[in-house]
């Protein structure tokens, strides 16, 4: 090979519990280069990226560096041998100032005394060296914007001697004018030998950026090439292959009345002005790249987001409402966080599970534990979740069964419509399995016990899970829903398409934003 | 019904118990006059407790219950003074007076009356500042507990309230044992009793109703509880509020027990052991955790470890280290106890 190889990774493996996050990723980068590294949302680029950067072991793999064995054992380890990752939520102190944040830990000093005047220097020269001239080096980083922030700390990698860079969705969180700025500053570092490994959704942008790239899907390498020479399609076409189909049981399913109607519904920023219809014994799901707005819309509906406009009708109730009023409306939010929000992890199954309707288990405002508990039985059982008691501590069950107690709570609650925020996130096949049996049989109803069938909502990253349970299918992309079609007239190539934005309008000019369009997308009959 | 938790912590005060009783001369520790003041002694921080239970579950902190104990106090003696008071107001708050002294049977109700009012507005207000303003409860009680002080100090005017009568008020903590009148048939105290009724009503609050469960729920994860349809604002204030109550009982408590005297710099520093037996009790400061059973046990072992302190001889500083001592033991036993059962 006549250009050097800056990075090797081989047949890298990482398990967690008994999941494999990397089944055999190979990752070759070069110096100089720009390599993206695309794949769908648990592909395993962040484990991955964590390898590399010391914040997470492999369980197995070999890592070379510049031709030498190489296994980053901490963060530190990783940023002292040359490595920086810059994560999309930027990681710097806010309090103190740009030059401070660029040299932080490495600051010039006397014994203990900093040299404020070395400080200076250097840090106006780690700017200097990316050209960037209009950040002031006394003020506080809050100050800045992000596209500034950013910069600072693509400054303090470079004070660190930095030689492989890796941007985790730079872009996301600038705009639109800001982005050729970042581009220009990438390929000045990579003409200056600098090797960036680029992670991003947004195709368009890793055809414009990169050289090389790399896809990962399900843990492992699918495939590695020539930018220039491959299609968006064809990147497309690798992340998202071929996958089982015998995971998805689908029963007779006869769409009822209307349950949910919502009409130009938009919230602050996302989603933006999303009209929809779902009726009873159905399934809509809602495909999108992350921060498209997908759990944004649900939290509106919900009563957990602002509303700025728009509609909202379910079943005979017609304006906003509050979450209490939503559970007494007969709908339930399943979120998509559910360390930080779906569960209340120190108390038990049984208090989780009854949380949001702990009338009727005893007289007036009483709740008596042995009603509570045996409230809970019959869905232990049903959905199932493997527990010793229901008063254990929710804390203690693996993540799947956590899932499904989080679930199991819209079944106690006796909800019509089910909003499911990624209701199968991080949990192992054979859980996920269980909840899309469910899923079907609550969408089917039973007549003979008398149970009408539910609506359900659901927000998904997987897109063969949402061909394989969803009726419908809607895709979202910067706030804005898209198209809904039935789930049989999409293929996961045609949903990644719709969901990366419209194709490419021209080389090197951003996508034009759509409100300058006039939007097609609301006929009203 | 006994979680192990609770349990554990059972044991540890028979253990501590166990050590004073052996220890103490002549096995006076464990006499029926000893254990009666032992009650009488831990009933205030235990009725205080209540309340703060309640508010750690939810995951606040109430720092100004010292404050509102003393408020309390000084405006049960300043109610019970008020037929003294010197009648030179306005014609109305002489006609009160007058009236007052004709109905003296009134006056301890009234006094009481008074007291709990002012000390659940005080809660209330608490809650408020938590809640509307969205600042920490941390900053928002040290706060109040200094505006508390001061009002207390205030009302009576920088020095202490003597109401002259001798009313059942301050007689609430007069042990039943040794007093000149014995009323054995009472078997404890009044304010224990007081204690004990309010310990029932809080605990079965806290684990049979759709409240308490709240509660919980809100100090273990407030965003569950919001997405659950909980009122997580509502159920705070409301929590707040119940610390100033109990507060206010506490506060009735340390009247009579200060011998039914206003003093308006009593009960310093009180907050900090009640939050003592709140956390040795089982009260996680990150909310979610805690129960009445196991404050009560904390506030046991609190004044069976300074009372028997005191009766071995053993100087004050030392009786605060062993307390000291067992707040942290307690904690770090959960902690690891925890660790290992996971590690299982």
């Amino acid at each position: 090979m006549a250009i050097a190889t800056r990075l090797q990774m081989q047949d890298v493996h990482k398990r967690f519990g008994a999941t494999w996050a990397l089944r055999g990723v190979n990752l070759s980068v070069r110096a100089g280069e720009v390599h993206a590294l695309v794949g769908e949302n648990g592909a395993g680029k962040s484990t991955l990226m964590k390898v590399l950067s010391g914040a997470v072991l492999p369980d197995q793999g070999q890592i070379w560096l510049d031709g030498r064995p190489f296994t980053p054992g901490s963060p530190l380890h990783a940023r002292r041998s040359g490595i920086a990752m810059i994560y999309q939520e930027l990681s710097l102190a806010g309090h103190l100032s740009v030059m401070e944040n660029i040299l932080l830990g490495i600051e010039p000093s006397w014994g203990p005394w900093i040299l404020w005047k070395k400080m200076h220097q250097q840090a106006a020269a780690a700017l200097a060296a990316l050209q960037v001239t209009d950040i002031p080096l006394d003020k506080p980083v809050r100050a800045l914007s992000v596209a500034q922030q950013q910069m600072v700390e693509i400054a303090r990698a470079m004070a660190m001697d930095c030689r492989v860079l890796i941007l985790d969705e730079p872009t996301s969180s600038l705009s639109q004018q800001e982005v050729p700025k970042l581009f220009c500053l990438i390929r000045r570092l990579r003409d200056s030998g600098h090797s960036i490994i680029y992670i991003s959704h947004f195709l368009e942008e890793v055809q414009q950026i990169s050289d090389r790239f790399t896809v990962l899907r399900d843990g492992q390498t699918v495939g590695t090439g020539q930018t220039n020479q491959t299609s968006i399609d064809q990147i497309v076409a690798m992340m998202v292959g071929r996958q089982i189909r015998e995971l998805y049981p689908r029963s007779r399913r006869q769409p009822g009345e209307v349950l949910l109607e919502i009409q130009e519904l938009s919230g602050l920023a996302k989603p933006w002005a999303v009209s929809l219809q779902l009726r009873r014994g159905e399934i809509l799901g809602i495909a999108g790249l992350v921060g498209a707005g997908r759990t944004e819309l649900l939290r509106a509906i919900f009563g957990l987001a602002p509303v700025q406009a728009g509609k909202i009708r379910i079943g005979l109730w017609t304006g906003l409402a509050d979450p209490p009023q939503r559970w007494r409306q007969g709908v339930g939010y399943l979120s998509e966080d559910r360390k930080q929000e779906g569960l209340a992890a120190s108390l038990s199954l049984a208090d989780n599970i009854t949380l949001a309707r702990l009338e009727g288990l005893g007289i007036g405002f009483f709740v008596w534990p042995a009603r509570q508990a045996q409230a809970c039985l019959p869905w232990i059982q049903k959905v199932p979740i493997q527990c010793r008691s229901p008063w254990q501590p929710v804390s203690t069950l693996s993540g799947g069964n956590q899932q499904k107690v989080a679930l199991a709570r819209l079944l106690h609650a006796d909800v019509d419509l089910l909003l499911l925020d990624e209701p199968t996130r991080g949990i192992d096949v054979g859980s996920k399995a269980q909840i899309y049996q469910l899923l079907d049989e609550l969408v089917t109803g039973s007549p003979s016990q008398a149970r009408p069938p539910k609506a359900v909502l659901m927000v998904s990253s997987s897109l063969s899970e949402l061909l394989g349970v969803c009726d419908r299918i809607g895709v979202m992309c910067r706030g804005r829903l898209v198209e809904v079609r039935p789930a049989t007239e999409w293929t996961e190539h045609e949903l990644m398409l719709a969901a990366t934005g419209p194709p490419a309008p021209a080389p090197n000019t951003p996508p034009i934003p759509q409100s300058q369009n006039p939007s097609p997308e609301h006929p009203n009959p | 019904m006994l979680d192990p938790r609770t349990a554990g912590r059972l044991v540890a005060l028979a253990l501590i118990f166990a050590f004073f009783a052996l220890t103490v001369k002549r096995g006076s520790f464990y006499q029926p006059r000893n254990l009666e003041s032992l009650l009488r002694q831990s009933a205030v921080y235990a009725t205080a407790g209540l309340g703060m239970t309640m508010i750690i579950i939810a995951g606040g902190i109430d720092l100004s219950i010292g404050s509102v104990i003393a408020l309390t106090v000084v405006v049960a003696a300043w109610v019970l003074n008020l037929p003294q008071g010197a009648s030179t107001g306005p014609a109305t708050a002489t006609a009160i007076q007058y009236w007052l002294s004709d109905w003296p049977v009134l006056l301890p109700w009234l006094a009481v009356l008074a007291a709990l009012t002012v000390a659940t507005l005080a809660g209330w207000l608490n809650g408020l500042l938590c809640v509307g303003l969205r600042i920490v409860p941390f900053v928002v009680t040290l706060g109040t507990m200094m505006i508390y002080r001061g009002l207390a100090k205030i009302i009576a005017q920088e020095r202490p309230i003597y109401p002259p009568a001798d009313s059942w008020l301050s007689r609430l903590m007069d042990p039943t044992l040794t007093s000149q009148t014995p009323q054995r048939w009472m078997l404890l105290p009044p304010g224990v009793w007081l204690l004990l009724l309010a310990a029932i009503g809080a605990g079965v609050m806290l684990q049979y109703t759709r409240l308490g469960r709240h509660i919980y729920a809100v100090g273990s994860n407030a965003e569950t509880a919001r997405l659950c349809g909980v009122r997580v604002g509502q159920t705070k204030m409301i929590v707040y509020t119940l610390g100033g109550f109990f507060g206010g009982l506490a506060g009735l408590m340390e009247f009579s027990w200060i011998g039914g005297t206003g003093i308006p710099t009593t009960a310093i520093g009180y907050e900090l052991s009640i939050i003592a037996a709140v956390v040795i009790g089982g009260g996680s400061l990150s909310g979610g955790e805690g129960s009445i059973l196991g404050t009560l046990i904390g506030a046991l072992i609190i004044t069976t470890l300074s009372m028997g302190g005191q009766q071995m001889g053993w100087p004050r500083p030392v009786q605060e280290m062993a307390i000291g001592a067992i707040l942290i033991a307690a904690v770090a036993l959960d902690y690891w106890q925890r660790h290992w059962r996971l590690k299982e």
